[in-house]
């Protein structure tokens, strides 16, 4: 029994079928949780007034526009590699997920930075790589719906993908290095156990991260079944015309 | 119920309407085309199997 | 591979476009900046830099398109494909024959059209230098662009929203050298930046470019 079996694409749909619904449960539990926490029983920060309860959105949905990324550099290189579509189509699942999420942290961070830094846009380095991040989802997005072969655009969208992943972190070096900035450092440095944020508003935003993740898990499972079997449709209706 | 907001209720309330929405409909959107290709799919299966008879 | 590289030369220099476009497109960009934001001397020479960058850019990217398209509608690049020569060295060679026939010449004029922008003194040397060691890289990422797309019908436009984003880093340390040495600060770290883009792109971009040209020949 190895995880390889999953990538058959009849086996993966057995599997995940069942599993779709609890996902998406504790998904939809843990986002109403820690939003609900956040919203209601979390006090105003002394400087930042109400607007810090927009950190349960932001911080969560920036996290995962950056996860959805790596999750598609993965299955990329596994598609690339060992020739699963399953993989393939992950990749292709995952991506619109990914805009939205960046979407979202764009979206309540010029929300939020309006009234704290007293402008909606600034071209500071961290909001300029989210801008970049987003033209390359654009751009990933574009070249699977613009080719018609389904084995040919997973191997073309799998190498920008891999190229794609270089630049962008090249971009996010480079845009440091051309402005400083007025963003905050990192809220959750994982490597120092040091905290930026306080323990009240942590718990619920820990809650919230979970709840992103597990929803992108579900989403991704929901929208790779899709993608498997529109492609067998595709498949069959070729087979059945011939 | 409502928390007091103070200054930035407008602020806060848009980020978390525009973030719910969008989560929301891409939730819809993902399962509505999961619908619908799954229907699709099984019509099709059901035309070859009684193309292979 | 020089052969190659002669015969793709030889074929620009006949055509005429690949010399005269780009740098036409090149001097209409620069001329058109001043109308949109006004002709003081001041803010030309400030903002002078990142037009001569963005403008050769665009330029470059004006001729991506051709790099692979005629071969393959002519049915040579299966025949460079199946040739001795290995594709990610036909890739290469494409990239340098891009570079030479548009990437030099916007070097070249580069300066002159400085001259129109109010371009400080102290910045012409740093602005050849930077387009210098900058042009390669967008030629080989151009070419990385071109060979994803080459058979796509209408892939101009998807392709310029491939590439683009790709030449951010290089846009940044390009302009941002200019922009130092119209200062007069030491450009060196962009400079060394810029040429560390242009020889990963040469030593890399070639291998996922002949990947995209297989699957795309598949």
């Amino acid at each position: 029994m190895s995880i390889w079996e999953y990538a058959n694409p009849k086996k993966f749909i057995a599997t995940t079928t069942p599993l779709v619904p609890w996902v998406m449960g504790l998904a939809i539990a843990c986002l109403v949780v820690g939003l609900v926490w956040g919203f209601f029983f979390t006090p105003d920060d002394f400087r930042q007034g109400s607007t810090v309860k927009i950190i349960y959105l932001h911080v969560p949905s920036a996290l995962m526009a950056i996860n959805a990324w790596f999750m598609m550099l993965i299955t990329s290189l596994i598609w690339l590699v060992r020739r699963h579509h399953v993989s393939a189509l992950a990749a292709r699942a995952a991506a619109p997920i990914g805009i939205v999420m960046t979407l979202i942290a764009l979206i309540t961070g010029a929300i939020w930075g309006q009234p704290m830094w007293g402008t909606w846009w600034a071209w500071d380095p961290r909001l300029t790589s989210f801008l970049i991040l987003f033209l390359f989802y654009l751009g990933y997005i574009a070249l699977w719906e613009a080719i018609e072969d389904p084995d040919t655009a997973a191997d073309l969208t799998s190498v920008l993908c891999i190229v794609g992943s270089v630049f962008a972190v090249l971009s996010r070096y480079a845009v440091n290095f051309w402005n400083q900035g007025l963003h905050q450092g990192t809220s959750v440095p994982v490597a120092t156990g040091e905290r930026t944020v306080s323990d009240v508003f942590f718990v619920p935003l820990v809650i919230c991260m979970v709840g992103f993740g597990v929803l992108f898990l579900g989403l991704v499972l929901i929208r790779t079944q899709t993608e498997i079997r529109a492609r067998r449709m595709k498949a069959l209706e070729a087979r059945m015309r011939s | 119920m409502m928390p007091d907001l103070g200054n930035y209720a407008a602020e806060v309330l848009t980020a978390y309407a525009l973030s719910v929405g969008l989560l929301v409909g891409l939730l819809v959107l993902s399962l509505r085309r999961s619908r619908k290709v799954s229907a699709q799919l099984a019509e099709v299966e059901a035309r070859k199997d009684r193309a292979d008879v | 591979m020089i052969a190659l590289l002669r015969r793709d030369l030889a074929l620009a220099v006949r055509a005429g476009g690949g010399f005269g476009l780009g740098l036409a497109f090149f001097l209409i960009v620069v001329v058109l900046v001043p109308f949109g934001v006004g002709p003081e001397a001041e803010l030309l020479t400030r903002i002078a830099p990142g037009i001569l960058w963005v403008a050769a850019l665009l330029a470059a990217l004006l001729s991506l398109d051709r790099i692979f398209a005629l071969d393959f509608e002519d049915g040579s690049l299966p025949l460079l494909a199946t040739s001795p020569l290995p594709l990610e060295g036909v890739a290469l060679v494409k990239g340098i024959a891009h570079w030479v026939t548009t990437g030099l010449p916007l070097t070249l004029a580069a300066p002159v059209l400085g001259f129109l922008l109010n371009l400080a003194p102290s910045a012409y040397l740093w602005l050849l230098l930077s387009l210098a060691l900058g042009t390669p890289a967008l030629s080989m990422i151009g070419t990385f662009g071109a060979a994803l797309t080459v058979g796509l019908r209408r892939g101009g436009l998807l392709m310029s929203l491939l590439v683009l984003p790709l030449y951010i880093p290089t846009l940044i340390f390009g302009a941002e050298a200019v922009r130092r040495g119209a200062d007069g600060l030491d450009p060196s770290t962009s400079l060394l930046m810029l040429a560390g883009i242009t020889l990963g792109s040469f030593a890399l971009l070639p291998f996922a470019a002949s990947l995209a040209l297989r699957v795309n020949l598949r």
